[in-house]
């Protein structure tokens, strides 16, 4: 066992000091009861991903990738993430300004109503949505939501493809939200102040001055979003179904590969889906560091 | 000239009730008052950033009760600063100019004019993280005194700078001073710097003004 580097640091304040962190001999304790707590998870992370890929080959990885069903639902999983991910920040832009901003009746009631979807099992939105797009309504309880979107705009929602894009936003947006929320709130509002003493409409300090301040919040949501959009499988599953070539993402794939007794497809797309999150969440930290630094 | 006449103005459960006071044309007045006073509150209503509750603001002779602040003419150097971290120092003196449509012309002349003025010629195209105190204090300045406003409102100023920069800061106000002939509402809290800067005094004690002439 590599024995602990220990670093005393002394002499008079005028002396330099040491800009490695400082250990002493009674830090030890505090660092192994740290790292240990902390390994924990880290560990068990790391030892799913090496089962997986230990389970998994690259002829699994390659026949899977080769299945039109799975080339669908790769581009599918693609697409419906990236606009719900636009859509998310769309919303989440103006909404996290306003929280952040201003006071006004009715304020906390949206702020709790935002985290709803974060806080509800993910079944519950997907049935939620189902029942909202199938409630009857009208004179004689004839119309539902998805009957009127499309007689009038002849665009079904309900099991098919634009009910993954729904369904997804509905969860993400509300992480889109709370970023936003947070960064606003780290910019000085002073600075929208002054530029509408320099002759700035509310709308325009708001596009020339806090928007580009927020760009890294921006990019932050986005990802959030977009990560979120990716992980999302109970309310699709219920509410716009696992119908293959259709409705089809790759976390509905895993679940259908898996329903057929398919284990080594399943695992092939879950490292598949591993390796986009990881892209994403690199892209993030990388966010992070430079917003720290 | 600053005209408010019985002006109350709220902050949260803060309130400021009747406030009356005059300051002439070209004047360099400065509103002392201990901190908490309401100092703050009443240069936001004059600027039109906090809504007054009762009472008239008057600039010029026009009542601007009720304007929107970049209607109002006024130039506002609030106590961070608040520069925009996103932008030049060249586009901080640009900004007012643009909202206006000058002509690009007009604004390039205005802009070396500005930072001729305030000594920040060499600092025109850096982003102003990373300026000095002073440097900063003279940007937002610039940012100010860009569209030639009528009137200048101050902050406190130079309430975050060192003695050295502040005795620096005290040459830079007085040359724009006469150099613009705006009329100057400058808070603080020091009263060195109302010896240094103003020809009239105003004291905020107890929601009412005290007023003297300094010559």
């Amino acid at each position: 066992m590599a024995s602990t580097q220990i670093l005393i640091v002394s002499g008079s304040p005028e002396t330099p000091v040491s800009r490695l962190p400082l250990r002493t001999r009674s830090d030890v304790p505090f660092f192994v009861v740290m790292s240990g707590l902390s390994s924990t998870f880290i560990i068990l992370i790391v030892l799913m991903l090496v089962a997986n890929v230990l389970f998994t080959s690259t002829d699994d990885i390659q026949a899977a990738l080769a299945k039109p069903e799975i080339q669908a639902a790769f581009r599918l999983t693609l697409l419906s993430c990236t606009i719900a991910a636009l859509l998310s920040l769309w919303v989440a832009t103006p909404l996290g300004y306003l929280l952040s901003r201003y006071r006004f009746p009715g304020r906390t009631v949206i702020d709790t109503l935002i985290e709803i979807p974060i806080v509800l099992p993910p079944l519950v939105v997907g049935l939620s949505l189902l029942i909202l797009f199938h409630l009857p309504f009208g004179g004689e309880g004839r119309w539902t939501l998805d009957a009127f979107l499309e007689k009038s705009l002849g665009f079904q929602f309900t099991y098919r493809w634009p009910a993954v894009i729904l369904a997804q936003f509905a969860v993400a947006c509300a992480f889109s939200v709370r970023t936003m929320h947070v960064t606003f709130d780290q910019i000085n509002p002073r600075a929208e102040d002054v530029a509408r003493t320099l002759g700035c409409s509310r709308s325009q300090a708001f596009l020339y001055v806090a928007l580009p301040q927020a760009w890294r919040g921006l990019v932050t949501a986005g990802t959030t979003a977009w990560a979120r959009a990716l992980g999302e499988f109970g309310p699709i599953l219920v509410f716009a179904g696992a119908t293959r070539m259709k409705t089809e993402v790759l976390s509905t794939t895993v679940f259908l590969e898996l329903s057929i007794g398919n284990l080594n497809a399943a695992v092939a797309v879950s490292l598949l889906m591993v390796i986009m999150a990881s892209l994403v969440l690199v892209i993030l930290r990388l966010i992070g560091l430079r917003l720290t630094t | 000239m600053i005209d408010l006449r019985n002006v109350t103005v709220q902050a949260g459960t803060f309130r400021l009730e009747r406030v009356s006071f005059t300051v002439q044309a070209g004047d360099y007045a400065a509103l002392m008052g201990r901190t908490g006073r309401g100092k703050t509150t009443l240069l936001e209503a004059i600027c039109g950033l906090r809504p007054v509750m009762a009472g008239q603001i008057l600039l010029h002779d026009t009542d601007v009760t009720h304007w929107a602040p970049g209607d109002r003419q006024i130039g506002y150097v609030p106590q961070d600063l608040a520069l925009f971290p996103t932008m030049t120092v060249r586009h901080h003196f640009e900004f007012a100019l643009r909202l206006r449509h000058w002509s690009t012309a007009d604004v390039t002349a205005r802009v070396t004019e500005v930072a001729e003025m305030l000594g920040v010629a060499r600092l025109l195209d850096r982003r102003v993280k990373g300026l000095s105190g002073g440097e900063s204090q003279r940007v937002a300045l610039g940012r100010a005194l860009s569209f030639r406003p009528q009137v200048l409102l101050l902050d406190e100023p130079l309430s975050a700078l060192d003695q050295e920069t502040r005795q620096e800061m005290y040459g830079v106000l007085k040359s724009v001073k006469q150099a613009t002939g705006v009329t100057v509402l400058h808070v603080t809290h020091n009263r060195e710097d109302a010896e240094a800067l103003a020809n009239r005094t105003l004291v905020l004690h107890d929601g009412q003004i005290h007023a003297k002439n300094v010559d």
